[in-house]
């Protein structure tokens, strides 16, 4: 890309992330969303976040990790019992992350 | 509290920037590889830095990022952002009861700095629509943690690019922040379920393009939690009716 094709698209990016964030904040007049539709958005952040971490947890190039030793399957264990033992974030990811590290600078995994 | 106070002095600040600040490690971790991409990827540090900084997106940023080295039609580089921020959208409708008293371009200003990990904290700590003036130095202090520590590390991440090796794999930090908040958000059997339709629907949607398979899953996982919902109390209610009988 030129660099004002670089320029026009990151202009671009931008204000889809302004549309898409602020979509249903638009319009002005009153939106009427109805009380089902309410609750069930409760689910929507939970059910985003289980999709979008299950392929960094669990595939590799579209498929299902298919191997022993994969660093990730260590370190997301880790992160499990750690965040179950103690419900702390910063332990979940300080102990996932050195398990991961060690393992794949000790043993290439 | 007057609504002259700034809001970075109301108590609820300070609520969410603490609230934030764990997370704000696996969301600097994600910046660095951000940063580390949009450099490999040819981008020049001018531009790395100025998509993360206006953007303000990891995933679509990275979604877009090779369409963009490789000279696709814009309308390709957009249209696949879109796509991967239509969670975002979905998100918008669960932000309108909150937000609706505000002016426009301040919905859109405070929805803008909402990513995912704000959203649902916020979600947690405000049920209920109520004191805006509350809710908003909350989603302040939050965002404000996320956006700096986000903005940072990428930076370092465009800085760092030739030093730092992918295979570290050092965006995992983020995935580990992600699982934890997964994890805090499954406090009841309801909540459980949708979780595994949600990642069965991801899965069996993985061929999808653009990521669509989130949506698929949100789809999936309010389809169930509204089954849910409503066939609890009934059941609930039958039981009860079976004690006073």
């Amino acid at each position: 890309m030129t660099t004002w094709m670089t320029i026009v698209a990151i202009a671009g990016l931008t204000l889809v992330s302004i549309v898409t964030r602020g979509f249903f904040l638009i319009p002005d007049r009153e939106l009427p969303i109805p009380a089902w539709l309410r609750e069930a958005l409760r689910y929507a952040p939970l059910a985003a976040l289980v999709a979008v971490l299950l392929p960094e947890l669990a595939m590799t190039d579209d498929h299902l990790i298919a191997t022993w030793k994969d660093a990730r399957i260590y370190a997301t264990a880790t992160g499990i019992v750690v965040f179950v033992t103690t419900r702390s974030l910063l332990g979940t990811i300080l102990a996932g992350t050195a398990v991961l590290l060690a393992l794949r600078l000790a043993l290439g995994w | 509290m007057t609504t002259s106070t700034p809001l970075w002095r109301h108590p609820e600040f300070a609520v969410g920037a603490r609230e934030m600040r764990d997370v704000a490690l696996g969301i600097g971790a994600w910046g660095l590889v951000a940063g580390i991409a949009m450099t490999k990827a040819g981008l020049g540090p001018v531009f790395a830095i100025a998509m993360s900084l206006f953007v303000f997106a990891g995933s679509a940023q990275l979604a877009a990022l090779p369409l963009m080295v490789q000279g696709a039609p814009l309308w390709v580089v957009w249209a696949t952002a879109f796509c991967v921020n239509l969670r975002f959208i979905i998100f918008s409708a669960g932000w309108r009861p909150y937000l609706q008293s505000l002016p426009r371009v301040q919905r859109l200003f405070v929805a803008y700095f909402t990513v995912d990990f704000t959203y649902i904290a916020f979600m947690r700590r405000f049920p209920r629509p109520g004191d805006v003036r509350a809710q908003l130095a909350y989603v302040a202090g939050n965002a404000s943690v996320s956006w700096i520590s986000w903005q940072s590390m990428t930076v370092l991440g465009v800085v760092l690019a030739d030093v730092i090796p992918e295979r570290w794999g050092l965006g995992f930090a983020g995935s580990l922040a992600l699982l934890g908040i997964t994890a805090s958000l499954l406090v009841d059997r309801a909540t459980w379920i949708a979780a595994a339709v949600a990642a069965c629907a991801a899965f069996a949607a993985f061929a999808l393009p653009f990521h669509l398979n989130v949506v698929v899953a949100i789809a999936a996982a309010m389809a169930v939690g509204i089954l849910i919902d409503h066939l609890a109390p009934a059941r609930a209610s039958v039981e009860r009716s079976k004690d006073t009988a």
